[in-house]
């Protein structure tokens, strides 16, 4: 087992290595880049902007900048922001709390809910239960995310009104109140928009994968075995179905939890979350290539990691699965 | 065969509801903007933001532009956007994985790795770099059209049909029929495609079907950002984004194109659904 860890990470470097070059030369190809706002600018003169490039290191020739950034991430900063002038590690870590209080918690919730129905659901297949989540489920995977999010804001923030203050029943914008002091309350409240959205859309997916793993496992053989031993049925769905049905869920999860990242591109866009999705879209915008650069080789290797700790986690539920 | 899949794929009420659905927007597509009494894309200032009525019953936008034509006017274009990435998709992840399964070893590694390569990019992120750098090369055949929309999207999203393709190869090419046609002198080109492709269609064409839809979203989100097709030409996705200024005080705006989405993508996933059911071999009734 060691060994076959050892030998996936020793893998995965060179596959982060072409990643990371791949995406390098195609930031770099955009025109524009950071410097796009004084070329414009009359009040600059051309030896100004000559000395700000230097400064940069936006005048060598791409294959040294890309080993410059090699350099910049074995130092530890990934970068100068070429905008605002800080480490791009910096500016993406103060970023990171904030998406990950957003997506984890809108994750953890969606799986507490959406395993008992997924469970349930096959237990009683075809039942009217069965169906509306079924539907549910569906719908929830055939909108576009951002549209939903401005439909709850249509209704919870716009529209309906808090019966106390006579405001927006609910935030639908930020992290929190500006200017106002700490209250755990008021974080919760901005909280519970774009967090429901988040967990209405992985929701359908998390269903539909427990619901199909579940009615996999309960055809088996050793279902009807652990039946007529005349195990309770609690005890056959607890010890016997579940451990296995979850196993599809547990795959899905793996490719979904680097994705939290990218997922909250958009949530994070409508509800002005600032995370790390928003950061991306933002340095996209001004030609951040440090702050790209590091957001997308996160998630990258993010991705890669998950794949890994997925395929070990399939091994301890599946003692069949041996790796050496 | 096709009258066996159709009657079970009959059987799967909300598929058939979904292929009907999916049926009528096509054909208002293609008959709405061309027999309607408004053209989708002319202003009438002096009927800005009205609200649903007899004679604008989808209401109109900012320019006074009539939504009921422009939604249909723009589903052209989504909808195109959803089978040409399809096809795109289909015919890359198809060739790659079939190659892939089929020669297996050596090749069959590289071909996988670069698989990997792809799905181990952040999918969005890359998609807005993309749109990015050829938003930004100002060439009217590269930029804002629908063209490097599909393109972008359809180099993207193939792995997992590659995927799919190669399971399918790998334990197909094993079977009795391929060693006969093997035997029998058949070159591995028609092996491929004759003996071996049809057997895994069914799974393909499932995917095809989602991959639609999906596409259909993705362009939404993209067009959303800022990122895909540009006004004036109308698509489901672009509707929306210029809906999100307006939609407290004019929510139909909003409202239409996406319910527009919504439908499009649920048929087609039901279709899928329906498609999956029926082409199984292996189907209990």
């Amino acid at each position: 087992m060691t060994n076959y860890i050892i030998r996936r990470i020793i893998q995965a470097i060179p596959l982060l290595l072409v990643i990371s070059l791949t995406v390098f030369v195609l930031m770099n190809l955009i025109p524009g880049g950071p410097l796009a706002a004084y070329e414009n600018n009359p009040n600059i003169s051309a030896e100004d902007l000559m000395r700000l490039k230097k400064e940069l290191g936006l005048d060598a020739p791409i294959h040294e900048r890309y080993v410059n950034w090699l350099f910049a991430v074995i130092r530890g900063d990934w970068g100068i922001s070429e905008v605002t002038r800080r480490p791009a590690l910096i500016e993406i870590s103060e970023k990171i709390p904030n998406t990950l209080y957003l997506s984890f918690t809108a994750f953890i919730l969606a799986l507490l809910i959406s395993i008992p129905i997924g469970v349930f659901s096959a237990i009683r297949q075809y039942s009217w239960f069965d169906h509306l989540m079924t539907t549910i489920a569906f719908i929830g995977q055939a909108m576009p995310i951002f549209w939903f999010g401005l439909i709850v804001i249509i209704i919870f923030n716009v529209t309906l009104k808090s019966p106390d203050t006579g405001g927006p029943l609910l935030p639908g914008g930020g992290m929190f109140t500006i200017g106002a002091p700490f209250s755990f309350e008021d974080r919760l409240r901005h909280l519970i928009l774009p967090a429901s959205v988040l967990v209405f859309f992985s929701l359908g997916h998390h269903i539909r994968y427990m619901r199909a793993g579940m009615l996999d496992v309960l055809h088996q053989d050793y279902i009807r075995t652990a039946y007529a031993k005349g195990l309770h049925e609690r005890a056959v769905l607890v010890k016997h179905a579940f451990k296995n049905a979850v196993q599809p869920l547990v795959t899905i999860i793996g490719l979904e939890i680097p994705g939290l990242f990218a997922g909250a591109v958009i949530t994070e866009t409508i509800f002005s979350w600032p995370g790390m999705g928003r950061l991306f879209f933002n340095s996209i915008e001004r030609g951040d290539y440090a702050v790209m650069m590091g957001v997308l080789m996160m998630s990258a290797t993010l991705i890669v990691l998950f794949g890994l700790i997925t395929d070990i986690v399939y091994a301890f539920l599946d003692p069949r699965i041996r790796f050496d | 065969m096709r009258a066996k899949v159709w009657r079970r794929f009959r059987k799967h009420k909300l598929a058939l509801a979904g292929l009907g659905v999916v049926t009528l927007f096509v054909a208002l597509c293609v008959f709405v903007p061309w027999l309607a009494s408004y053209d989708a894309g002319k202003t009438h200032l002096d009927l800005m933001r009205e609200p649903p009525s007899p004679a604008h019953i989808f209401g109109t936008d900012e320019l006074g532009r009539d939504l009921f034509v422009r939604l249909w006017d723009g589903g052209r274009v989504s909808i195109l956007i959803g089978v040409a990435t399809m096809l795109m998709a289909i015919s890359i992840g198809t060739t790659i994985g079939s190659i892939a399964g089929f020669y297996g070893g050596r090749i069959d590694n590289f071909l996988m790795r670069f698989t990997d390569y792809m799905l181990a990019i952040p999918q969005l992120f890359l998609l807005l770099i993309l749109a990015q750098l050829l938003r930004s090369t100002n060439n009217p055949t590269l930029s804002g059209g629908p063209m490097p929309i599909i393109i972008i999207i359809g180099i993207l999203v193939w792995p997992p049909i590659a995927r799919l393709v190669r399971g399918q190869f790998l334990s197909l090419k094993a079977k009795e029929f391929v060693e006969a046609a093997r035997m029998s002198g058949t070159r591995n080109f028609r092996i491929i495609f004759r003996h071996i492709l049809p057997n895994a269609a069914s799974p393909i064409i499932v995917a095809a079907t989602l991959r639609v839809g999906a596409a259909i979203i993705t362009e939404s989100t993209l067009s959303f950002l800022g990122f895909g097709v540009q006004p004036p030409t109308a698509t489901w996705g672009n509707m929306l984004k210029n809906a999100q200024a307006q939609m407290t005080y004019a929510p139909w705006t909003a409202i239409f194109p996406g319910l527009a989405i919504l439908f499009t993508v649920l048929s087609l996933n039901y279709i899928g659904d329906g498609l999956r059911d029926a082409l199984d071999p292996h189907h209990v009734e």
